[in-house]
This record gives structure tokens, C-alpha cells and sequence, in this order.
């Protein structure tokens, strides 16, 4: 197997998970201690907001989703080292797609299903008719 | 001990299905018997059912499409011939069984026959298209084919033991649900269609993997062939819309297995998210099945008329807008549901502009052969019946993507006939073409053109004649999956779309006639130099059929059309390419996994469908096993010397020299 | 297998990788096929999970006159179940660093705690299952309890998988050592393992915090 030689020879084309540089152990633990203090403090405050009178009630939602995203992005990039740079275009590339179509499924479901609930009869009315 | 299996779950009472299945039956068993007893298991085992070489398991992709055409295609005449007496009295068949027919003739068509067609040609092509030695993952590959059998397997074993469902392709809830349908059927397609999923969608990771991490060096996205293009397309699609089957399909077992709620009556079940979800899936899959073929007659279209492909660029756009706006029409298939105007008025939009793409492909087909020399061949005659036939049929589809037509035609023959009038010269008509192209570079000899223009001729007028009709009845008010039926100007139509069908049977037969002449006459038919075609893609650079390892070195690629590239580089330099330094090869091993771990999987999904326990469990640590000892392995490849490599080379050099009417400069 | 030839031997350009661009430098490394291979296929694992999502979210309304997740959700119950998972994807971290450092010993004391920490995270998990079954909250109860159980159940069975692969690659390094192919192995199981992270993440705030609040 001659591929790890390989793989410096090319090291402008990342694998997914990959750390990009060859760093030191010292600088792979600093990254995923980084990721580990931002993810657990993006946790303490998604809890902390749902359950906080501070915040305006319904602004509550979106803050918990941009929460969420953003959560989601840090464990990208220091977990799963996805990147930005140009070796990792592929990858994210891929991910762009499946964030796509993630999206198309969950707001095309919800904005369908919604329209359908709202034109719906009510389901005990629908009994009673038949009745 | 045996769950709900018992010897009464065999339909005795029904001679059709015990008659038709143990005929079935008695021709495997013989086939196997002389299989055995010229003793070729051994063969069969260590070249076929354990290999990982990407053509071997795309002919085998191919063998399971063929054989279940048959099945799938005498289900479609046994409703033809239904619906053609049927008039006034309940014809021949129960409704018990005349209700499984239709659903299983649709998940065979759709599953194992237009998806195994499809997904073989691309395993085969695509590798030796892009100048490269295998796919990504040789052993998954064969995996993903074995998983795909075991669905197949689990379908037509339902003939024998149980039923299947009755519920049409899609299992609409709530009558697939545990209460309307307390039967082992929908469990049958539940399962069978979990595993070849599973298959599917790794199938579809592999090849992506091999398109935009494997090719041939200065081989570029925008120097790909067409085929290429269509299949990343293609397998984007599997990988972004079988998972989401997977989960819908998980949803209708909880509810069957567990009494969960999803979709049932019940408690706030919610039966229109099913078809929500089962849609969203739903139309990609079309999709899935149509770009590869548009990739088939692009390639041989070209070829034809000796013209490299008008329009490659819009081709490649082309290709990839089709792949995304085909997540953004789904709602087309329930227009009826009841969502509104807005909604409706979005998707009836979005699936009127995805004929934008399609018009420009069918454009580009046709400019490609104004001007061009074009040779009629069999393959050229299935692409030219196709782009007239599947323009015919998209424009019904732009009548029906109209919302308020749909409200009329929906649940019609109209639509039975629209989209059969888009499968049938799409994806069928493309996959004859490309079986038809390859088969002598899988095969070494073409298969004899005068039994497929004969096929060709039977299945165009066979298809006018069996799906025009529907259209009328369609428009005539007769709705789907009608088993018998009281107006008596429906059975003159009924009648002849039978005669269609008697038409498409003749140009089945004369497909394997074809066959069995081509096989006999393999030597007058034998292709030596790897190129009959004069093809302009890299597949033809090497011989027919191909080395294991495709490629002795791997091809140096300049520009769009390789091969047509290098044949014009040796015609004006009067010789061949430079002799490459041959070096040893290193090629995957074969590896039973495949066939090891379906077979476990099969197991499993029977005793799921037959609440057999234990043997899940069984099933499930087997195929687990079967992963451990496969990466347990110490030896994963094997070495072909390079002196190996140089004879099969200079073998191939003496064809192309030939073919060229150059001196072989190799041998000096 | 084949980037061999490719790179070394015939270079068609002869140009030096510099100026050639990536697409046209020939087959990739095998490292990075596979984990690029494994990359789509959790991609499409996600999508997956988005049906499901999607469910929920369209079924969220319908308890039927059932509890709601307001009346359900423990958020403390909650909070350890994610402090677990994230301590699980760090020690899955440190496990990566260990292979690069070809530390068998360090590495197999981090993916035991990995799992370990996995496996209590399921422990929870199954608790919170028992206990709503316990309290006729089960999934047969309402069609938002089914896509409550079906969801979080879908991640659960995730982890529970992933625990058998977890095991079978330690006894893979234990037995083979670092070997190109287990190295490669590797590379995919924690890229599994951090997704399922971000699974969890999506799952605690839509169905748990966002549920609470409803």
C-alpha cells in the first residue's frame, strides 16, 4: 500500500474528518478542547433560554434555532474539520447539497402539510357527517 | 417456533400463481441441475456470484433486470387480457389476486427491472468510461448487488408463500395499515423493498464516489462523457432521495409492527404525510431512472452520426438543473389531495419548467444528428423512437402538471398511459440501446442488428398500440386498477391496448431470439479491435471484452472525447501512442461478502415479514459476522505481473493498429 | 491501487502537480475515496433523519387528547443525556489523536471511554422510554408520541450501532494494529460518531426545548 505517501503528495484534496495541516498532538487536542468549551457553552445557553423569563417569549423559538445552527457549525468545522479552505471544496460542496435537500424536505413538508391541515375539515366534524 | 408461517399460508386454492410459480420453479431447478452437472458451480462461483469487478456485477444487474422483465411483463399480460373480457362479468381473475397483480407489476418494473437496468449499465460503463481500473468500493459494489437480488428474491417468493400486496406500487395508507391490510403482503413489499433500498443507496454512494474522486488523470468534469454526467446526476439523486423511502417506509412498519401512529385512522394519524413523504422520494426516483438512459442516447447518438454531441455544456447544465429541480416538484402527484391554489399553482410551475432542460436535451440530440452520417443501427433506431415517442409523452405530462386538469385526468387511464408512454421509450428503449452498445465490449461479439430491428419495429407499434388507447379511455372517464367494469364503450379500446401488449410480447421474443442468434454466431459476429462502433469514448480504447484491470496504464486524457482524440492523434502521426512502462497491477480480490451477507439479509426480511424472531436475530449476526471476517482479512488485493499486463497490452495495440491501418509501432 | 501508476509513472502533463488542478490529477488517494465515499453516505443519513423530522414536525399537534411534550420532557434528563454525548464525541477526538499518534494503548483507553460514555447516554435514553411507556405515554398513545418515539428512537438505534462498531474496531486495533485499511475504518467511525452529535443537537432543540415550551 503506497498510499499515505501519496496522500502528502496531494495534501491540497482533504478527506472529510481530516485535520488540514500536519499539526502536532499539542494542536489537534487544543482544537477539539476549543470545539468542546464553544459546543458545551452554546448547550448552556440553548437550555438556559428555553427555560429563561429574560428573553421575550416568542423570540425564544428562533434564538433556540440559531442556537442550534450555530452549535452544528462548530462541531463542523473543530469535530469534523470541514473548512472553508480550497481543500476541502468537494466536501462541502457535498454538504451544500445534502443541507439542500434537507431543507427542501422539511420546508416543502411543512408548507404542504400546513396548507392541507388548514383546508382540512376537522376531524370530528368529518365523523359526524358520515354518521 | 415459525411465527404466523404455516402450510396454510401456501394458496393452494389459486392455481394461476401455484401453476405459474411452480413451472418457475421447475425451470430453475432443471437450470441448475445442468448448471451442476456440467459442473460449472465452481466456475460460476469464483468468476460471477464472488466477483467484485464492476462489468462482471453490471452483466449480473443486467441478467436480474431481463428475467424479472418477464415476470414483470406477464403481469402486464394478465391485466390486459383481464381488463380485455372483463366486461360485465369479473373475467378470470379474483379480485384478491387481480388487486396483487397491478402492485407487483409496478414495484417490479420500477424496482427491479428499470433500477438493476440501469444501475448494471452504469456499474459496467462508467469505470471504463472514466479510464479508471473499478469503482471505489469493488466488494460494497458486489454487496449492493446481491442486496438488490434478495429484494427481487423476497418479491417472487411471496408468489409461493403468502400473498403479495394489494395496495398498488406506492402502498397508500390507510389501506396498507395493519387493519385494512392484516395480510403478510404489504410486509412482503415493506422488506423487500428495505433491503434492495439499502442496496441502492450504497450502490449510489459508490458510484458517486468513483465520479468525483476516480478518473483518469486530466480527465476534468467538464472532459467527462455525457454517460458520466448523467450518472453523477443519477446516483446524487439515489443518495439525496432513498433515504428519504427508508424513513417513510420505517414510518408504515411502526405503525404495522408496533402500533404506532403515523398514518393510520386513529389518534392523529396523518395519511397525507405518507404520500407527502413517499412523493418526495417518489419523483426523484423518475428522475433516477431517466437521466442514465438520456446519458445511453447521448452517447450513442452521437456515435451514429459521427458528430461529437451538439451542446455538450447546456447538456451538462442541463443535466444537473433537472437533478435539483427534480426535488421541487413532488406535489404534482397529489395535486388532488386538496393543499390550494398557492401550493398547487408552485409545483404545477416548477414541473412545467423542468420540460425546460428536457426540451434542451432533446434539442441537442437533434442537432447532433443534423448534419451527421449517420448510421441506422438498432441502437439509433431505439433513440430515435425514443426522443418522438417521449415527447409525445412529456407534453401529456405538461397537460397534466395544469392543476385543474389534473383534477379531471388524475387516477385515469390518462395518467396510467402518460407516464408508461415516458418509462417504456425512456427507460426501456435506453436500456436496449445500451445493452445493445456495451454488449460487445462486455462480450467481445455484437449482437445480431436484423432480430433488433425486429424487436425495435414490435416494441414501437406494440407501445402505440397497447398505450394510446389508454389515453382515450383515460379521457373517457375509466380510472385505474379496474378489475372488471359495466360500459361497453370501453371494451373495443380494452381490446386493442391487449393487442399492444400481444405486439410488445412479440418484440420480447424476438429479443431473445436475438440472444440465442448472436450467441451461435458469436464467431462471425466477434469484435477484435474493441472498437465496433468507431466510439469516441474511452471505454472503446480498450479491448472486448476488457482485461480485469480495464486499462493497462491509465489513459492519458486531453480534451473532451478521449478516445476519439487519441484515434485522431495515431491516424495523423501514422502510429500508435508511445509504449507506457508496464508495471505491475494491483486488483481487489474477490470476496464472497456479497452473496454471504444477502443471504442473511434475505433470511432476516423473511422471518420480519413472518414475525420469525429468532431467525432475525440470526439473520442480523450473521450478516454482522459476514463484516467481520471480511475486514478481518490481511490480504486484500492481489498482483497481476507487469509481464501479464504488457501481453495483454501489445495484444490490444495489434487491434487498434489494425482498426487504424497504422504500423504497431510496439513491436519494433 | 491505482493512484500508484497514475501519479508516479505517468504524469501525462509532466508539469508537476502544482499547476495541474486537482480534478484533472487522475484517481485520488485511497484515504481519501473512502472517507469521501463515507461522507455521502452520512449526508444522505441526514436526509434521512430529515423525513423524520419532518414527521414530527408535521405530527407535533396531534396528541390526540394525550400529554404533550410539555407535560413529558424532563429537560434535566435531557441536559445529561447531551452532556454525555459531548463528552463521547471529545473522547472520540482524542481517540483520533491517539491513532495519529499510533498510541494503540491510549487509543483503545479512549474508545472504551467513548463508548462508555455512549452507552450511558442509551441508558438514559432507555430510561426516558420506560418510564413514558410506564406512564401510558407510549407510542401507541398518539401520533405525536409515535413520531416523538420514532425520532429520537432513530438516533438511539444510531448509537446503539455505532457501540458495535465502536466495539468491533478496538478489537480490530487490538488485533491487527494500525493497518492501513483499519486506519481508513477509523477515519469513518468518527466522522460517524461526531455526526451523530449533530444529530442530537438538531433533536434536543426541536423536540426538547422547543416541545417544553409548547
Amino acid at each position: 500500500m503506497s498510499d499515505r505517501q501519496h496522500g502528502e503528495d496531494l495534501d491540497d484534496q482533504n478527506a472529510p474528518g481530516e485535520e488540514g495541516g500536519r499539526e502536532s498532538i499539542a494542536a489537534g487536542v487544543r482544537t477539539y478542547v476549543i470545539g468542546l468549551v464553544l459546543a458545551g457553552l452554546l448547550t448552556a445557553a440553548s437550555f438556559a433560554a428555553a427555560g429563561s423569563n429574560l428573553i421575550y417569549g416568542p423570540a425564544i423559538p428562533v434564538a433556540l434555532i440559531a442556537l442550534a445552527v450555530a452549535q452544528m457549525g462548530v462541531h463542523l468545522v473543530f469535530f469534523l474539520h470541514v473548512t472553508t479552505g480550497p481543500d476541502n471544496t468537494n466536501n462541502v460542496l457535498a454538504l451544500a447539497f445534502g443541507v439542500l435537500i434537507v431543507a427542501l424536505v422539511l420546508v416543502g413538508s411543512l408548507w404542504i402539510m400546513g396548507h392541507l391541515h388548514h383546508n382540512l375539515m376537522p376531524m370530528a366534524e368529518m365523523m359526524q357527517r358520515q354518521r | 417456533m415459525f411465527g404466523k408461517l404455516g402450510l396454510d399460508s401456501i394458496p393452494l386454492d389459486e392455481p394461476i400463481p401455484i401453476a405459474a410459480s411452480a413451472i418457475v420453479a421447475l425451470a430453475i431447478l432443471s437450470l441448475l441441475g445442468w448448471v451442476w452437472k456440467r459442473g460449472y458451480f465452481p466456475y460460476l462461483w469464483r468468476e460471477w456470484i464472488t466477483s467484485v469487478d464492476h462489468k462482471r456485477i453490471g452483466v449480473m444487474y443486467c441478467v436480474l433486470a431481463a428475467v424479472m422483465l418477464l415476470r414483470g411483463f406477464s403481469d402486464a399480460l394478465l391485466m390486459r387480457s383481464q381488463q380485455a373480457i372483463a366486461y360485465g362479468n369479473p373475467g378470470y381473475l379474483p379480485p384478491d389476486h387481480y388487486d396483487q397483480v397491478f402492485t407487483a407489476h409496478g414495484v417490479i418494473m420500477i424496482f427491479f427491472v428499470a433500477m438493476p437496468f440501469m444501475i448494471g449499465l452504469m456499474n459496467f460503463a462508467v469505470p471504463l468510461q472514466l479510464g479508471i481500473r473499478d469503482v471505489a468500493f469493488p466488494t460494497l459494489n458486489s454487496v449492493s448487488f446481491w442486496l438488490t437480488a434478495s429484494g427481487a428474491l423476497l418479491v417472487n417468493v411471496s408468489l409461493v408463500i403468502g400473498e403479495f400486496a394489494k395496495t398498488g406500487w406506492v402502498v397508500y395508507p390507510p389501506l396498507s395499515e395493519l387493519r385494512f391490510s392484516p395480510g403478510v403482503g404489504v410486509d412482503y413489499y415493506l422488506w423487500a423493498l428495505q433491503i434492495s433500498g439499502v442496496g441502492t443507496l450504497l450502490s449510489g454512494v459508490n458510484l458517486v464516489t468513483t465520479i468525483l474522486k476516480m478518473r483518469a488523470p486530466g480527465m476534468g468534469y467538464t472532459r467527462m462523457p455525457m454517460f458520466c454526467w448523467t450518472s453523477l446526476a443519477t446516483n446524487l439523486l439515489i443518495v439525496a432521495a432513498f433515504p428519504i423511502l427508508t424513513a417513510t417506509l420505517a414510518m408504515l412498519t411502526l405503525d404495522r409492527y408496533l402500533g404506532f401512529h403515523f398514518f393510520t385512522n386513529e389518534l392523529g394519524g396523518n395519511q397525507m404525510m405518507f404520500v407527502n413523504l413517499i412523493w418526495a422520494w417518489g419523483h426523484p426516483e423518475v428522475y433516477i431512472l431517466i437521466l442514465p438512459a438520456f446519458g445511453i442516447f447521448s452517447e450513442v447518438v452521437s456515435t451514429f452520426s459521427g458528430k461529437p454531441l451538439f451542446g455538450y455544456r447546456s447538456m451538462i447544465v442541463a443535466t444537473m438543473a433537472i437533478c435539483l429541480l427534480a426535488f421541487m416538484v413532488w406535489l404534482h402527484h397529489f395535486f388532488t389531495m386538496g393543499a390550494g391554489a398557492d401550493v398547487n399553482g408552485f409545483f404545477g410551475i416548477a414541473t412545467m419548467i423542468i420540460a425546460v432542460p428536457t426540451g434542451v436535451k432533446v434539442f441537442n440530440w437533434i442537432f447532433t444528428m443534423f448534419g451527421g452520417r449517420i448510421r441506422y443501427t438498432s441502437m439509433m433506431l431505439w433513440s430515435v423512437g425514443f426522443i418522438v415517442t417521449f415527447v409525445i409523452g412529456g407534453m401529456t405530462g405538461v397537460l397534466l402538471a395544469v392543476p385543474p386538469a389534473d383534477f379531471v385526468l388524475h387516477n385515469s387511464l390518462f395518467l396510467v398511459a402518460h407516464f408508461h408512454n415516458i418509462v417504456i421509450p425512456g427507460v426501456l428503449f435506453g436500456a436496449f440501446a445500451g445493452l445493445t452498445y456495451w454488449w460487445p465490449k462486455a462480450f467481445g461479439f455484437t449482437l445480431d442488428e436484423k432480430w433488433g430491428k425486429r424487436s425495435f419495429w414490435f416494441w414501437l407499434t406494440g407501445f402505440y398500440v397497447a398505450f394510446m388507447p389508454l389515453y382515450v379511455l383515460g379521457l373517457m372517464g375509466m380510472t385505474r386498477r379496474l378489475g372488471h367494469y359495466n360500459v361497453a364503450g370501453w371494451q373495443p379500446w380494452l381490446i386493442a391496448a391487449g393487442v399492444g401488449a400481444l405486439l410488445i410480447a412479440c418484440g420480447i421474443a424476438c429479443q431473445i431470439v436475438m440472444f440465442v442468434v448472436s450467441i451461435r454466431n458469436r464467431a462471425a459476429l466477434v469484435d477484435e479491435s474493441g472498437d465496433p462502433w468507431d466510439g469516441r469514448t474511452l471505454e472503446w480504447a480498450t479491448t472486448s471484452p476488457p482485461p480485469i484491470f480495464n486499462f493497462a496504464a491509465l489513459p492519458d486524457v486531453r480534451g473532451e472525447e478521449a478516445y476519439w482524440g487519441l484515434k485522431s492523434a495515431a491516424r495523423e502521426e501514422q502510429r500508435l501512442s508511445d509504449l507506457p512502462d508496464y508495471v505491475a497491477i494491483e486488483m481487489p480480490k474477490n470476496s464472497p461478502t456479497g452473496v454471504v451477507s444477502a443471504f442473511f439479509a434475505t433470511a432476516m426480511g423473511f422471518a420480519l415479514i413472518w414475525h420469525i424472531w429468532w431467525l432475525v436475530i440470526l439473520g442480523f449476526v450473521g450478516a454482522w459476522a459476514t463484516f467481520v471476517v471480511f475486514a478481518w482479512r490481511d490480504e486484500t488485493e492481489y498482483e497481476i505481473a507487469a509481464d501479464e499486463v504488457e501481453r495483454r497490452d501489445r495484444l490490444r495495440r495489434e487491434g487498434k493498429a489494425a482498426l487504424l491501418g497504422v504500423p504497431d509501432g510496439a513491436t519494433t | 491501487m491505482s493512484a500508484t501508476q497514475a501519479q508516479s509513472s505517468n504524469d501525462p502533463h509532466k508539469l508537476g502537480h502544482g499547476e495541474v488542478p486537482v480534478s484533472e490529477r487522475g484517481p485520488a488517494p485511497k484515504r481519501i475515496v473512502v472517507a469521501y465515499g463515507f461522507w455521502i453516505f452520512l449526508l444522505s443519513d441526514f436526509i434521512m433523519f430529515a423525513g423524520f423530522f419532518a414527521a414530527y414536525a408535521v405530527l407535533v399537534g396531534e396528541t390526540a387528547g394525550g400529554p404533550s411534550g410539555a407535560k413529558l420532557f424532563d429537560l434535566t434528563l435531557v441536559g445529561w443525556e447531551t452532556v454525555l454525548l459531548l463528552l463521547s464525541s471529545f473522547a472520540c477526538g482524542m481517540a483520533g489523536i491517539a491513532t495519529i499518534a499510533r498510541h494503540r494503548f491510549w487509543f483503545l483507553v479512549a474508545m472504551a471511554v467513548t463508548g462508555m460514555l455512549g452507552a450511558a447516554f442509551l441508558c438514559l435514553e432507555v430510561y426516558e422510554f420506560t418510564h413514558l411507556i410506564g406512564e401510558r405515554a407510549g407510542p401507541g398513545r398518539s401520533a405525536f408520541l409515535s413520531a416523538f418515539f420514532a425520532l429520537v428512537g432513530c438516533h438511539g438505534l444510531h448509537v446503539a450501532l455505532g457501540l458495535l462498531w465502536l466495539m468491533t474496531m478496538m478489537a480490530q486495533v487490538w488485533a491487527k494494529d494500525f493497518r492501513d485499511d483499519i486506519l481508513r475504518r477509523i477515519a469513518c467511525f468518527s466522522l460517524f460518531w461526531h455526526a451523530l452529535d449533530i444529530i442530537w443537537v438538531a433533536l434536543f432543540t426541536v423536540v426538547y426545548l422547543l416541545g417544553a415550551g409548547l
